[in-house]
Order: C-alpha cells, then sequence, then structure tokens
C-alpha cells in the first residue's frame, strides 16, 4: 500500500456543499444586519432596500436613552466580569491544585446557571428577591450576570492550570519561593492571557445578556433590553438598524481577541 | 553516635500512604554528605515518593526526616536546603534561560548584577556560555536539563536530587551526560541523589544504591555488592541478569534448598561429562536457543527438573559456526562455587 | 564553584525573621485543608447562597398560592397551584415547548454533523482553524442582534421573500404557509418562521460538542475499517458515527435546554401561540403570580434533569 505524507482523503462533494450552507446559514444573517443599518426605508424592511443612506448614524447618535442603555450595559459588563474573574480564578485553583471529594460538583454548580433554561435562572432570581426585599436596582443585574458569567472564566483558567501541570509550581517552591512569590512570578504571569481571554468572553456574555435581565432589572434598560422593546414594539426602526450594526461590529472585537489570545497560547 | 558532620539525609521509619495503598513503607535511611547516592526501582516502588519528601513535595504520613542533623519533616519546600531537577526540567517557559537560572537568587533578593554573575559563572559549568536571553523553547532536551540543573545548582544546596533527569534523553546523550554528572558532582563537593529504574546507570554513577520494591528498602550497597552479592531474588533479578535455582535443583548443586543466584558470565559451557575441580559447580542440560549479542553469546540451557539457566560466553572468537549448530545439543555447565550467592527471600 | 563547601551566605534559612507573607504560607502549607476552604469559601458560597438558594426559595415559592380575591401571594404550605399548573391549556403550551425543542434539537444535529465532520476530517489546519472561528462567532455575538436580524428576514416584504420571486416560488411559500400547525400569514408570524430562528440561534452548540467528540475518534480506526474493507459509508455509519454520538447528545442538553427556557425568540417571532418561558413570564409579571410562575418552571427543570441523567448514561459529559 502507498500512503502519502499528509494523506487525506477526497472530501466528498455532498458534504462539501453542506458545510459552506451551514457556515452561510450562520453567517448571512449579519450581512443582511449590516445591509439594513444604511437603508433609507424607514416602515418596513423591504428587500432590495429602496436607497442607502448614512444618515441615521447620525439619528442614533443624538439619542440620549440610547447612550444612557449602552453606559448602564457597559458599566455592569465590566463590574460582573470582575466579580467572575475573582470567583471563576479562585475555584479553577482550588479544583486544579488539589484532589478533594466533589471537585466534579463543582464544575456542575458553577455551570449549571449557562446549562438550565435562561427562565429559570431568571425567575429563581427575581422571587429570591422579592422574597428577602431586595429592590431591583443596578446590583441586582450585577448578581444576576456575574452568576452565569464565573463558569466562563472558571474554563479557561481551569484549561490553563491544567497545561501548565504541577512541576513549574513545585519547581519555583523548590527554588525557595513561598506561596504568595509563587503566585506572582509563576501562576501569575503563566495565567494571564487565560484570564485576559475568559474575561473578555465573560463581558461579551454579559454585555449581550437579555433573559436574566429582564427578571433582575426592574425599570432600567440595558442595550439588548433596549432592543428587546423595539423588536415588541417598533418605534425606531431605522435607529435599531444602526444599533444591531453597532453592536455587531464592537462585540467582534472582544470575541476575535479573546479566540487570538487562547489560539496563540495553544501552539 | 549522632555526628551529622557526615549525615547529609536520614530517614527513620518514615511511611507514607495514600489511604490503603503504602507508598512508602518504614523506610530506614542513612545518605552520607558527598554521596552520589541512588535510589532504584520499578516504577510505582516508592522511590519517587521518597525523593519528594525530601525536596519537600510531600510530607511522610509518619516517622521523621533530617536534612544534615535537622528535622526537615513537615518543613515546605522553599524552607529546606535542596533543590531538585526535575524529571521534565520544569523550565519556566515564559522567563528566559537567566532569568530561570536567577530564579532562586532573585527570590533570595541577590542584586542584580551579582545575580548576572553568578548565571555567567553557572552557564560556563554546564558548558552553555552565553545563552542566558534564549528561551526554554528554543533548547534542546539536551540543553534544556543543563538549564535545569544550573537553575538547581546556583542556589548552593546541601542536596541535590535528580528525578530521573536522563529519561528523556537519547541513548548517545545520556551515557554523555552520565559521565557530566559524575565530573559536575565532583566538581561541586555536594549530596547527589538521583532516582531511576534504569539499573545500568545506576550501576555506572552511584556511589551507593539503594533497591526499591513495594514501598520498601530490600537492599543498599555499592554497586559491586548489589552485583555480586544481591540479598534477594528481586534484587538479583532487578539489578542485571541472575539465573536463580531453586529447590530440587539447588540441593543438587549446592547441597542445601535454599535459594541460590549466579551470574550467566559466570558459567562455562563444556562438553558433557567434563570433570571439574572441587571447588567448580557443574550442571548438565540441553541448549535449547542462542542469541548472538556482538560482544557475547547468550545460551539458554533446559537443566533436569524443568529449570533453565542463561549462559553469557564471552566471544572470544568468531562464533559464527558454533551459534548454528549448538541449539539441541547436550552441555555440561560449570562455574566456580564461589559464584554461587546464597539468596535469603522472604518465605 | 569553590564557594560551594563554604557557609551559604544567602541562604533562606539565615533569615533572622522570615517575612510576614512567608509566615502565611508556611501556615498554609502547614493545613492544606485550611487553604482549599479559603479558595473555595468565595465562589461557593457566591453559587451556593444566590444560585441554589434562588432555586431552592424558587421550589418553596412553588407550593405557596395566590389568593383569587385579594390578588396577594398566600405564603403557606399548599398543593393548590400545582392543582392549577395541570390544566388543559397549561399542558397544550408545555407540550408545543417540548415539540418545539425537540424538532430544534433534531434539526441542529443534523445540520451541525456534516459541518463537524467535515471541519475535523477533512479541512486543513489553517481552513479548520478558520471554521473553527467562523462556528464560534456567532456563538459568542449579540444574541438579541442575531434574533434581530431574522426579523429583517423573515418579514413579508424581506429577503426570503424576495429571493421566492425571483426563482417564480411564490406559489410554493404561499402554499406551505397555508399549511395547518407550521402556516401563519408570513413567515416571519409563523411557526415554521420560529422553528429556523431556534435553529438558527442554538445551532453552535450544536456544533462545538460534536467536533470534540469527533476529534477523539482516532482517524486509524477509519483507516482500520477501511482497511478491513468497510465502504466510506460503512465506516460512518458503524465507526465514526456511534464514536461520535456522546457529542450529539452533549450538544442537545443545549438545544433542547436553551430552547425550552427561551421567552424572547416566541415573543418576537411566530404567531403568538404561548411557550412556556412566556407563560412564566407573564404569570410574574402582569399577574404578579409567583408561585405559578415557580411551578411552572419546575416542569422544564424535571424536562432537563431526566435529561441531564439519560445523557450522562450516555457518556455526553465527556464530550462537553
Amino acid at each position: 500500500m502507498h500512503y502519502k505524507n499528509n494523506h487525506r482523503p477526497k472530501t466528498p462533494k455532498g458534504l462539501l456543499l453542506s458545510a459552506i450552507g451551514v457556515l452561510l446559514f450562520l453567517h448571512l444573517p449579519f450581512a443582511i444586519v449590516m445591509l439594513y443599518a444604511f437603508t433609507t426605508d424607514e416602515t418596513t424592511f423591504t428587500f432590495p432596500p429602496p436607497g442607502l443612506t448614512t444618515k441615521w448614524f447620525g439619528v442614533a447618535m443624538g439619542r440620549p436613552d440610547l447612550w444612557a442603555a449602552l453606559g448602564l450595559s457597559l458599566k455592569v459588563a465590566s463590574i460582573a466580569t470582575v466579580f467572575a474573574l475573582l470567583l471563576g480564578t479562585l475555584a479553577a485553583a482550588a479544583v486544579s491544585r488539589s484532589k478533594f471529594f466533589g471537585r466534579e460538583s463543582i464544575s456542575f454548580l458553577l455551570v449549571l446557571p449557562i446549562a438550565l433554561p435562561g427562565i429559570v435562572t431568571g425567575i429563581a432570581l427575581r422571587s429570591m428577591m422579592g422574597l428577602v426585599n431586595i429592590p431591583f436596582s443596578f446590583w441586582t443585574i450585577v448578581i444576576g450576570h456575574a452568576t452565569f458569567c464565573v463558569v466562563v472564566v472558571y474554563n479557561n483558567a481551569i484549561a490553563r492550570f491544567r497545561r501548565m501541570g504541577d512541576s513549574q509550581i513545585a519547581a519555583s517552591m523548590d527554588l525557595g519561593a513561598d506561596g504568595f512569590q509563587t503566585f506572582r512570578y509563576i501562576v501569575l504571569p503563566n495565567l494571564l492571557t487565560a484570564l485576559v481571554a475568559g474575561g473578555m468572553l465573560a463581558f461579551a456574555l454579559s454585555f449581550d445578556e437579555v433573559i436574566v435581565t429582564t427578571f433582575t432589572a426592574g425599570q432600567q434598560s440595558t442595550l439588548p433590553i433596549w432592543i428587546f422593546s423595539q423588536l415588541t414594539r417598533p418605534r425606531d426602526r431605522p435607529v435599531t438598524n444602526v444599533v444591531a450594526f453597532l453592536v455587531v461590529t464592537i462585540t467582534a472585537v472582544p470575541i476575535l481577541l479573546a479566540h487570538h489570545l487562547s489560539q496563540r497560547d495553544n501552539l | 553516635m549522632n555526628n551529622h558532620e557526615n549525615t547529609a539525609i536520614e530517614f527513620n521509619q518514615v511511611s507514607r500512604h495514600f489511604g490503603e495503598v503504602k507508598a512508602v513503607d518504614s523506610v530506614d535511611l542513612t545518605i552520607q554528605d558527598g554521596e552520589f547516592f541512588t535510589l532504584l526501582g520499578p516504577s510505582g516502588s516508592g522511590k519517587t515518593t521518597c525523593l519528594r519528601m525530601i525536596a519537600g513535595f510531600d510530607h511522610p504520613t509518619s516517622g521523621q526526616i533530617k536534612l544534615h542533623g535537622r528535622d526537615v519533616t513537615n518543613l515546605p519546600a522553599y524552607d529546606r536546603e535542596v533543590n531538585t531537577v526535575f524529571q521534565d526540567y520544569a523550565l519556566f517557559p515564559h522567563m528566559s534561560v537567566g532569568e530561570n537560572i536567577g530564579y532562586g537568587l532573585m527570590i533570595r533578593k541577590v542584586p542584580k548584577s551579582e545575580r548576572n554573575r553568578q548565571v555567567r559563572a553557572m552557564l560556563e559549568l554546564v558548558q552553555l556560555p552565553g545563552l542566558e536571553h534564549r528561551k526554554p523553547s528554543q533548547l534542546s532536551g539536551g540543553q534544556r536539563q543543563r538549564v535545569a540543573l544550573a537553575r538547581a545548582l546556583i542556589n548552593k544546596p546541601k542536596v541535590l536530587l535528580l528525578d530521573e533527569p536522563l529519561g528523556a534523553l537519547d541513548l548517545k546523550l545520556r551515557q554523555q551526560m552520565q559521565v557530566e554528572l559524575k565530573s559536575i558532582q565532583h566538581e561541586v563537593g555536594i549530596t547527589f541523589i538521583f532516582v531511576t529504574h534504569d539499573q545500568e546507570e545506576a550501576l555506572t554513577m552511584s556511589d551507593r544504591i539503594a533497591v526499591f520494591d513495594m514501598g520498601r528498602i530490600v537492599q543498599t550497597g555499592t554497586p559491586s555488592e548489589l552485583y555480586e552479592r544481591p540479598r534477594t531474588s528481586f534484587v538479583a533479578s532487578f539489578v542485571g541478569t541472575s539465573n536463580i535455582l531453586s529447590g530440587e535443583t539447588a540441593q543438587k548443586i549446592t547441597g542445601s534448598a535454599q535459594n541460590i543466584s549466579v551470574r550467566p558470565e559466570k558459567i562455562r559451557l563444556v562438553a558433557p561429562e567434563t570433570e571439574t575441580a572441587d571447588s567448580f559447580c557443574a550442571a548438565d542440560g540441553q541448549v535449547t536457543a542462542v542469541v548472538y549479542a556482538g560482544m557475547i553469546t547468550r545460551y539458554t540451557v533446559a537443566l533436569a527438573h524443568g529449570q533453565t539457566m542463561i549462559v553469557a560466553e564471552q566471544n572470544l572468537d568468531d562464533v559464527s559456526k558454533s551459534v548454528a549448530t549448538s541449539r539441541g545439543k547436550q552441555v555440561r555447565l560449570i562455574w566456580p562455587c564461589s559464584a554461587n550467592n546464597v539468596l535469603q527471600d522472604p518465605e | 564553584m569553590r564557594s560551594a563547601k563554604q557557609p551559604n551566605m544567602n541562604s533562606p534559612l539565615s533569615q533572622a525573621n522570615p517575612s510576614r507573607l512567608r509566615r502565611i504560607s508556611t501556615a498554609l502549607h502547614n493545613r492544606p485543608g485550611l487553604f482549599l476552604l479559603l479558595l473555595l469559601s468565595l465562589p461557593m458560597g457566591w453559587m451556593l447562597i444566590v444560585y441554589i438558594g434562588s432555586l431552592i426559595g424558587l421550589l418553596i415559592q412553588s407550593f405557596f398560592y395566590l389568593d383569587g380575591f385579594t390578588g396577594q401571594v398566600v405564603k403557606e404550605f399548599s398543593l393548590r397551584t400545582y392543582q392549577g399548573l395541570f390544566t388543559e391549556s397549561h399542558m397544550e403550551i408545555f407540550g408545543r415547548t417540548v415539540a418545539m425543542a425537540a424538532a430544534v434539537t433534531v434539526g441542529a444535529a443534523a445540520l451541525a454533523f456534516p459541518l463537524a465532520y467535515y471541519i475535523v476530517r477533512y479541512a486543513h489546519a489553517r481552513l479548520k482553524a478558520l471554521m473553527y472561528l467562523l462556528v464560534l462567532l456567532p456563538l459568542w455575538s449579540s444574541y438579541i442582534i442575531r434574533v434581530y436580524s431574522w426579523k429583517l428576514i423573515l418579514a413579508k416584504e424581506g429577503i426570503v421573500s424576495w429571493f421566492l420571486a425571483q426563482l417564480g416560488l411564490t406559489p410554493l411559500l404561499d402554499w406551505v404557509l397555508r399549511l395547518p400547525v407550521i402556516g401563519g400569514p408570513s413567515l416571519s408570524i409563523s411557526s415554521l418562521g420560529l422553528f429556523f430562528v431556534f435553529l438558527y440561534i442554538w445551532l453552535p452548540y450544536m456544533i462545538l460538542p460534536i467536533m470534540s467528540a469527533l476529534e477523539r475518534v482516532p482517524k486509524s480506526l477509519a483507516d482500520a475499517s477501511g482497511d478491513l474493507g468497510g465502504r466510506p459509508f460503512h465506516t460512518f455509519r458503524y465507526v465514526t458515527f456511534p464514536l461520535a454520538f456522546p457529542g450529539v447528545v452533549a450538544g442537545s442538553i443545549f438545544t433542547f435546554s436553551l430552547t425550552l427556557g427561551d421567552y424572547i425568540i416566541p415573543s418576537v417571532i411566530g404567531d403568538s401561540s404561548p411557550f412556556i418561558g412566556m407563560t412564566v413570564y407573564s404569570y410574574q409579571g402582569t399577574s404578579g403570580n409567583i408561585p405559578m410562575a415557580a411551578a411552572f418552571t419546575v416542569l422544564p427543570i424535571a424536562v432537563m434533569a431526566v435529561y441531564l441523567v439519560t445523557a450522562r448514561k450516555l457518556g455526553a459529559f465527556d464530550a462537553l
């Protein structure tokens, strides 16, 4: 038998076509969103757009309600990310540093908020807040977001801990560094890119979240909630189109950056 | 009687249990200062756990460990004057070679200029001058090994621990490093404790060896003591190759039913019925296999009573003809009775 | 190296007073259990109090009931709410949601498998990395914008209608929309449209676990099957697919659970027939009937619990 190096079978045509088809299905909607930001059509979603304009970008910029929603979303996402970084890293350190009874249950517990239907997490938090009389506020949104963001940081951190192995830490201690010095000089530099990647994903997750937020937000409006209200009762179609355009472009940045970081480190 | 001047490491009834598993079981051990001491044993025999307990990565369930007379049983790794060369080298990937080697000094707040001077001296010692700005990922396996050695030695430990450090190297490089390690040890004059499962490596390098089996030390001694006078059949067959004779066979040869071991190279093959002097032992059998191995030829001989013996004959002449024809022949095996080693196997 | 035998000047032991941090470090070193507890206390405390606490609170509230006259929640143990839960209209909502979740899961598996299979088995390294990113990107992109895009796509005057008109297939679309159950006035206001949106939104969650399961099937197994005379289809049917199946199950946990609990999509797309999520939302919101909302969420939790136990038996957790 003769095998060439890197021998790969020929791709069946049907498989290639369906793979391309599925990728198009996943990405064409983004192209549509991009296109509609420039339509001159104010009241319907006519395709093809009757004309193209950039004037709606200016209109959107002048909307104070949008700026307020964006500001709230950024604030919530930043603080929820800080919480998630702290809690996720601690949990990952504990689980990876020692073998103890119940390690699996910890991973399971952390995944639960995103594995259970979003409505469950939302209603549970809301009813709890009602039960102990916590008024809805900025902080109630943050608590909800932090809870489901922990797992993202945790997953990134624990993968890095695992790849690092025990011997670097042992070597550092062996060379005279105590636990804190080892953390500062060895663990943290190794962990940093994983934490940045995890933090960015947590930020993106929080920035986009709408289901849990509707239950914990009270009267406040994050950007996704603002968009949601436009979906159910459309009043400002052109402005919504522009917002959609901006959100797609802006959220792509941390996602691509996080991806780049974890790819680079896995080489 | 406690002359700690010369004692580097002392184990006093040290045990390490993981639940039901006795990884290390009541080990007593004394290692002299300046010795090249090897912990030898198959994987899972407890040698690595012992090393980890000396380093401070693990702690005994019971018993006491002393380092130069000081009780270090429960001290963390960073409070012991012991350094380790790890099996996978454990170089810090985000630091340069120079930063790796200078790490211990940096932790001890040695000024940078002094640190750099010592790092350069260390790189000279391990024959890697001028590589301090490389990253570990840019080094070959052998170079990493030397950096790991330099990183440990720069701290001037009282004892250097080496955890199978040559395992990842190819044969040629390994033999070269064996010689180099010995000469470095000679130069720095400190105790080296070496863990390996390779008996040949252990015999070549060590002043003394402790053989581990199932969490216990079965024998401690110099390489020639272990090789010539193994105490149990485990040691006899783990260190080198041995013919172990038992029961009726042993009875017939030595007059006692106690197990004995005989090294294959002590035995000669002669024609059947050959007369021998009284100081020689003999056994008759049939050659069942012949393997030509360059320096020697190895014969497998089936004795009466179902036992087989291995004979290694040096190839003084070209034996290619006799190798082809000797299979199936009746032969007599003779060896000096002084080569018989009585084993003290536990019942 | 002459200095090696001289007294060690910079030995750590010569520090008469170890720093405070070092003493803390040593104290923790000697009590590994305490150290572990310190690490775990914050994250576990948070998850147990905030999350598990809330879930238990939810369960407790499902045993309270709403007083019909006063509109107040009565905080007494009672099965009244559960009696109200198992009505015909509620069961219809429940059945509709589960049916949709099942359909979306099957559809997602059908679309995800060929793509995952292509990426893992046929794409070269660089193409593989690119395609992986193309799967990840929508997963992390804004959920609400992705839903919004389909409002644009499925609109009566939108791109799908336009495209079908260009092909002269408008009558076909009209025929499909006249079908009972899946049809409606326009794609945007039909169950069929709703199905497409769910499928689109949750599809990446199915692709990734299948990919990681396929990555774990050694290439040599497929080669061995080929060597033993298996045609490519047989190799797929008897070797590759069974070994990658845990990945499908793992993906289905997400597609099923996420569809089950979504209330945004059915309130934006479709013919407004209620789903579990919407019902829960309206019970807790407009009618203030938290006990009923709580009892209603117990249903999807129970379904997911059964699902997770089954999935674990099928080995899906290794593919996560």
